[in-house]
């Protein structure tokens, strides 16, 4: 009998055997995408330290990569990878987590760490609801969906996390759909390699408790409709915002140099030594 | 005047004490009466080859902190109640995962955003009760800018020998009040540096299993070992674990680690206690006004005393059993509603016997708030 191992198994420990996952949930083709960005670019798992909060998109890393993994409070990995980052400048701090941890209870965070241009990939995958507390209105949750704690249908209105982080300052900012690993993938590489903040937003499917409430099915009805309804950033810039309503805009949103905050700490203290 | 002797507010002697004991890492957000502590840090850290980070809250102040703890620097926050408040949290991250970092609380008025250029002692229960589920904590005080430098520095020694958060707990005159301290040289008090890990790469290294002696050597991120860190209740390599076995040990290790070296940890002035009649307990500014009244009182023949309490938690129990037993009359000094009464009323043999002087309205305690409770306990009232 032949065994085949799976290879990016060597990414991860071998003693765990399972992960807390659904199946069908859009957090493997995520986790997939970044240990192949990571694979293609021919990193070490050591050049990498992982950060992520609490919820199921937050088990990525936590504990199955093998390397350092941080696994914070709810919804404040940015600060705790603020801090990791200062203390290791020359380290990849890569923070994976959900929409209601990021983008919600951390919203604050993610947004200052924009602002700060402080040299962190965020990967934040959003399935537009609380998966691991069983279904509750999120900030991305699409206006009008019934959940467990919007019965009536939500009345407010959704976040648009990427265009959110590129005002806030972010270096690189691109959203993808599990639809689109590949695409994922190769942004996820660019994020690695820029030197300032960067967030991939990850659409990604959750057929337990998204699906059950939007009534769009098992994951590959999601898949589906991911793939109907995202449109590329290009053709979407010359799109009437009606015809925007419901679509989901793809592509890379930002990609630019700026000074960046780990690099500015390290450059004062130089210039402090200097003149001593 | 000589070189090594300044004239600084307690908030300064706290900054000198944490770059004294080798600070490497500040993060902060602006509070009345802590501000003078990040300011000073934003300016100094970066001479001495630290990172000073301004956050935009407590929150992410203290779990930055705990990051950079966890790549081996020495770390410390500042802030007053609303922050500590805020700060709670990721406090009890720090407590679970056994990092070591120093958070300072100057404290002013209470509840809420209270009196914010006020003096209170609001803050004693926070710090030992703030952050959800059972656990213990160190807690330290200091009453002028002498102590505070050195107890700034027992507070980043007793955060790496007991890989825990370490509260310092100043209050609004001390942090405020410009005064003589005499800078130690180097050398002078001893720094206890991280104890780091001698199990080699490659081999099996265990993030949370104690040495004979008790003590958790660590490898930082980054080093030759991978280790995961979780807030979850974990097992020795410091995965998850919900086996009740696992987190028995775990918790008594948290709560074992401290309360089983109360002595150890434990810091108290005395005055005057070895014959006192009339013992007062006070600590932090507090303890500035009761010493004041007891020497007074000394100089005309009454048999008073005082027993400075520097370490709050955990609380020493047998040291103030032990002082007390011998007293005919117990007075506690807090500008609270009896927050360290209370624990004082809990190990003496007879509690009625222990008395509070304190004041709660924002002004500081006086020599005649103290002594009006003084007349009660010899039947002469106020
Ligand atoms: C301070 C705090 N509040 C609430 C919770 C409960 N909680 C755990 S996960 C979660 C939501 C997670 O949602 P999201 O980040 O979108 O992750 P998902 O499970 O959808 O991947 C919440 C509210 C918590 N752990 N801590
Ligand atoms: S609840 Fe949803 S997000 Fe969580 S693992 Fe299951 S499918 Fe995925
Ligand atoms: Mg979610």
């Amino acid at each position: 009998m032949t065994v085949s191992i799976h290879p990016l198994k060597k990414y991860t420990r071998s003693h765990i055997t399972r992960t807390t996952t659904c199946p069908g949930c859009g957090i493997g083709i995520v986790s997939q995408a970044i240990l192949r960005a990571i694979d293609e670019l021919e990193f070490n798992m050591d050049d990498f330290v992982f950060v992520s909060g609490i919820g199921c998109s937050a088990w990525i890393p936590s504990p199955l990569y093998n390397t350092d993994t941080l696994h914070t409070t709810h919804g404040r990995p940015i600060a705790f990878a603020t801090g990791v980052k200062l203390g290791l400048p020359n380290k990849n701090v890569m923070v994976i987590s959900g929409d209601g941890d990021l983008a919600a209870i951390g919203g604050n965070h993610l947004i200052h760490a924009a602002r700060r241009n402080i040299n962190l990939t965020v990967i934040l995958l959003n399935n537009g609801i609380y998966g691991m507390t069983g279904g509750q209105t999120a900030p991305t949750t699409p206006r009008g969906l019934t959940t467990i704690t919007s019965p009536y249908g939500t009345m407010e209105h959704n976040f648009d996390i990427t265009p959110m982080v590129v005002t806030a300052g972010a270096s690189y900012a691109a959203r993808w759909t599990t639809y689109h690993p590949r695409q994922m993938t190769r942004s996820i590489k660019k994020a690695i390699q820029k030197k300032g903040f960067a967030l991939i937003e990850a659409m990604s499917q959750c057929p337990v408790q998204y699906g059950r409430v939007s009534k769009l099915g098992k994951a590959v009805d999601m898949l589906k409709d991911f793939k109907v309804n995202s449109v590329k950033i290009n053709k979407a810039r010359n799109m009437e915002p009606e015809a925007l309503l419901g679509k989901i805009v793809i592509g890379e949103f930002v990609d630019i140099e700026k000074a960046e905050l780990s690099e500015e700490c390290m450059n004062l203290r130089r210039k402090m030594m200097e003149a001593m | 005047m000589k070189k090594d002797v300044v004239f600084v507010q307690g908030n300064e002697a706290c900054v000198r004490g944490a770059l004294y004991a080798g600070l490497d890492f500040f993060a902060g957000y602006p509070i009345t009466p802590s501000t003078e502590i990040a300011e000073l840090l934003s300016r100094r850290l970066p001479a001495k080859r630290g990172k000073f980070i301004q956050m935009e809250d407590e929150i992410s102040s203290m779990c930055a902190i705990v990051g950079a703890s966890l790549t081996g620097k020495k770390v410390m926050t500042a802030t007053s109640g609303p922050g500590f408040s805020l700060k709670q949290e990721a406090l009890g991250f720090a407590v679970m995962t056994e990092t070591p970092c120093v958070i300072v609380d100057v404290q002013r008025g209470g509840p809420s955003t209270g009196l914010p250029t006020s003096v209170s002692q609001g803050d004693v229960m926070q710090a030992r009760w703030g952050t959800h589920g059972d656990h213990a904590v160190i807690a330290l005080t200091a009453s002028n800018s002498q102590d505070v430098f050195a107890i700034t520095v027992e507070a980043f020694n007793l955060a790496e020998t007991f890989r825990t958060p370490v509260i310092l707990l100043l209050d609004e005159v001390v942090g405020h009040t410009r005064e003589r301290l005499v800078e130690p040289k180097a050398g002078e008090i001893d720094v206890v540096e991280r104890l780091k890990t001698s199990v080699p790469e490659g081999t099996d290294y265990h993030p949370y299993l104690p040495r004979e002696d008790g003590r958790l050597p660590m490898s930082d991120f980054g080093g030759v070992h991978r280790h995961h860190v979780t807030g979850l209740a974990h097992d020795m390599w410091g995965f998850p674990s919900n086996k009740p076995d696992v987190v028995y040990g775990l918790m008594h290790h948290l709560i074992d680690k401290i309360e089983g070296h109360v002595n150890e940890i434990t810091r108290v002035k005395e005055f005057f206690v070895d014959d006192a009649e009339c013992l007062l307990i006070s600590y932090g500014s507090a303890a500035r006004t009761t010493r004041h009244v007891v020497e007074n009182r000394r100089a005309r023949g009454e048999k008073l005393g005082l027993l400075e309490l520097q370490t709050l938690w955990p609380f020493p129990a047998d040291l103030v059993r032990e002082r007390c037993a011998s007293a005919n009359h117990i007075i506690v000094v807090e500008m609270n509603m009896g927050q360290i009464l209370g624990e004082v009323k809990k190990v003496v043999k007879n509690p009625d016997g222990v008395f509070l002087a304190n004041r709660i309205d924002g002004g500081f305690i006086t020599p005649a708030d103290v002594l009006n409770i003084i007349r009660i306990t010899q039947g002469k009232g106020v």
